[in-house]
């Protein structure tokens, strides 16, 4: 033990100018330093190992993943000299026929690149995300470039007439910087206009914006019911006595330690059209056959499974707030002359505010990040933002969109995660 | 708890009220999972109860789902998977967490709190994220789609319940024991297995289980990083449930309520005992 080591070595001896010392000499004030020192390192030896491993596996993936919605290497890489040629050009009329010489040189020598470091073909990709033709406009004229002869221009307008566009010029010269905020631009449904300028997108293009929205009210919706059905019980649970309440917390434990496919499941069993809930109804006559209601693929659906699935994350912390507040403060409420709904409110309920805060946050937090039971049971209208950042990623490979989207969803939940930090703190995360 | 024999009508009503009001929502937890139990025995390929099961006619209820899930080749292949998966990551979890617990429950500690928020940032960043970013960094450094990704991946999402509930338990640690052993002539490493693991013991399994839970229930990251070789259980209900939907899923479903249950007893006869050990309740 270091600690052990240092309390040894002193003893009660002095030096020449009246320092104390240890018993080898060393004045004690550097030999306890370097005690704590070694101590430190220990500690810190004992973390290290984990610290590394979370580092390179988890942070360094994440902020590698963000990178990605800024990064914008592919046009700088394909085009250099044309954006050379490219710098001086005002954006009111089609460039020259030297822009157009630069493009074809470009063009040829990364048609002759080696299969495995092509850059057409990323070109064609990130230019599309800009303007959509744009692909088809670079695979067909790189087909054929190599045979193009001067005046280029022309040449290049006849292979594809989206090189006698402004647009597709304007495009290139913006996104010919190896940095961008074009991803950003695109996730809060806003894109440049002519002049260069950030606008708003046309009505019926803007997706994300609402999406964002949609979550934040889909999860606040979550939260208040895991709250208005999580308060009641917590309470119930608290005033039991330990027996009975141990009992009745394997009702909240159970759907805690389930697992997650098995919970959603459940529901599509339950809310189905020709499900367990559907079935009941029409068999006692409330509903028609032809009317089933329709409970899944749909908002209800996704605020009906996430409710249950989310509810022990509030039970649990109000449980453990409530067990610590004394019964015996609502008795002398009553008895001074308080009605029991003014006891309630003024004693009790501003009591179980740290509770309340701390599992709604929580359940805020994880609801707001949630991609299973949206997926499954979610349908079109009961999508959140994790839905569209996992499409982006496997199906349409927009890459720079799905990280510009999941940043903005992590530095909200970062956000969140500081308040609830605030509120309760980190050591009074407890599980089952 | 009965009532008190001052109450008027009106508060035995709510008294009452209260109780229905708070029963339905345990209804509301528990028969979801619970009616999947009797629907997995099913003769009929629906979700729902047919007459014949309403009127417990033995006809209307089989095993055949249960047949289809242990003669299924990948449902088969799932569970080996999930179980490897899981052992694989809970010990490279419980070991690294076990440790990074340790250092930070000493005073010394630098940067704690930094350290800290570091460590449990795979609970907090959204599923999605972790899945997307590990997605990207594993395909460059061609472990995607193996089991050794699969394993790290999962390794990582646990270690913050390794650290928060060995760190729990080690609050009620006595450190003077180890000075105690250390007095006495023990070798730190000779006090860790003698002294320190015999007392954190309850909240390593604790920790550990959490682990094993959370790489056996983890979906996402599965989607984004495992091959079809590495298909978990929950990601082969995940295709059961998107694709061809059939009570196969009801009657794994239930064999894993059934395992949750296990689970439960055995996190609350540790809590208890790790109680009684640290002399928090009279036994």
């Amino acid at each position: 033990m270091a600690m052990a080591d240092a309390t040894e070595q002193v003893g009660s001896e002095t030096d020449s100018r009246g320092r104390l010392v240890t018993s080898d000499g060393t004045p004690l004030r550097r030999a306890l330093e370097r005690a704590n020192r070694r101590r430190k390192f220990t500690a810190f030896l004992l973390v290290a190992p984990l610290l590394a491993f979370i580092v390179i596996f988890f942070a360094f993936p994440i902020a590698q993943m963000m990178w990605r919605s800024v990064d914008n290497p592919q046009i700088v890489n394909a085009l250099p000299r044309t954006l050379d040629a490219l710098q001086d050009w005002d954006g009111r009329t089609l460039p020259d026929e030297s822009v157009y010489a630069a493009l074809h040189a470009d063009m040829v020598e990364d048609q002759e690149r080696a299969r495995r470091d092509q850059l057409i073909g990323p070109l064609g990709i990130r230019l599309n995300y800009e303007l959509s033709a744009a692909r088809s406009a670079i695979s067909r004229t790189a087909r054929s470039v190599s045979d193009f002869e001067a005046p280029y221009k022309d040449a290049f307008m006849d292979a594809h007439r989206l090189w006698g566009q402004l647009e597709l010029w304007r495009v290139i010269q913006r996104e010919g910087r190896p940095l961008t905020l074009s991803y950003y631009v695109a996730a809060l449904d806003r894109e440049y206009n002519e002049d260069g300028q950030i606008v708003r997108r046309d009505e019926n293009r803007q997706i994300y914006v609402s999406l964002f929205i949609r979550t934040l009210v889909l999860s606040l919706a979550i939260t208040g019911m895991t709250f208005l059905l999580g308060f009641p019980i917590a309470y119930f649970l608290s005033t039991l006595p330990m027996r009975y309440a141990n009992l009745l917390m394997i009702a909240v434990l159970l759907p805690f330690w389930t697992s997650l496919l098995v919970r959603t499941s459940a529901w599509i069993v339950l809310l189905q059209q020709q499900g367990v809930i559907n079935e009941l109804l029409v068999n006692i006559g409330l509903i028609s056959d032809g009317n089933r209601l329709n409970l899944m693929y749909n908002q209800t659906g996704t605020i009906i499974a996430m409710t249950h699935i989310l509810l022990p994350f509030m039970v649990l912390p109000l449980y453990s707030v409530m067990k610590t507040i004394p019964p015996s403060y609502m008795r002398a409420a009553k008895s001074l002359g308080a009605t029991p709904s003014t006891a309630f409110r003024r004693v009790y309920f501003p009591q179980t505010l740290p509770g309340i805060g701390a599992g709604g946050v929580l359940v805020f937090i994880i609801s707001i990040g949630y991609y299973i039971t949206p997926a499954l049971v979610g349908g079109q209208s009961g999508r959140m933002i994790s839905n569209e950042i996992a499409r982006h990623i496997q199906q349409s490979l927009n890459w720079g969109l799905a990280a510009a989207l999941g940043s903005l969803l992590l530095v909200g939940v970062l956000a969140l995660y500081w308040l609830y930090n605030r509120l309760v703190g980190t050591d009074s995360l407890k599980f089952g | 708890m009965s009532m008190p024999a001052y109450y008027t009508t009106k508060d035995k009503v709510w008294y009452y009220a209260f109780r229905v009001i708070c029963f339905s929502i345990f209804f509301f937890l528990l028969a979801p999972i619970l009616i999947m139990i009797p629907l997995s025995f099913n003769a009929q390929p629906f979700f729902t109860f047919t007459r014949e099961m309403l009127t417990l006619n033995p006809e209307g209820y089989s095993l055949r789902w249960y047949r289809d899930f242990l003669g299924s080749e990948s449902w088969m292949r799932s569970i080996r998977n999930s179980f490897l998966i899981g052992i694989g990551a809970t010990v490279l979890s419980t070991t690294l967490g076990t440790l990074a617990a340790l250092g930070l429950s000493r005073s010394e500690m630098p940067a704690k709190g930094l350290i800290m928020g570091i460590l449990i940032s795979p609970m907090i960043v959204p599923l999605i994220i972790s899945a997307a970013g590990m997605f990207f960094f594993f395909s460059s450094i061609n472990i995607a789609q193996t089991y050794l990704g699969v394993i790290l991946a999962h390794a990582a999402l646990g270690t913050p319940f390794v650290v928060i509930t060995v760190t729990a338990t080690l609050v009620s640690f006595d450190q003077s024991l180890i000075r105690a052993a250390a007095n006495l002539g023990a070798s730190p490493t000779r006090t860790f297995f003698k002294i320190t693991m015999p007392l954190i013991l309850p909240g390593v399994i604790s920790g550990a289980l959490f682990a094993f839970i959370t790489s056996f229930d983890e979906i996402v990251v599965v989607l984004f990083v495992a091959g079809v070789e590495q298909r978990t259980i929950p990601r082969e209900m995940w295709s059961g449930i998107r694709e061809d939907i059939s009570p196969t899923i009801l009657a794994v479903a239930t064999i894993l309520v059934i395992l949750s249950i296990a689970l439960l007893t055995v996190v609350e006869l540790l809590r208890r005992r790790g109680e009684r050990l640290r002399g928090l309740s009279p036994q």
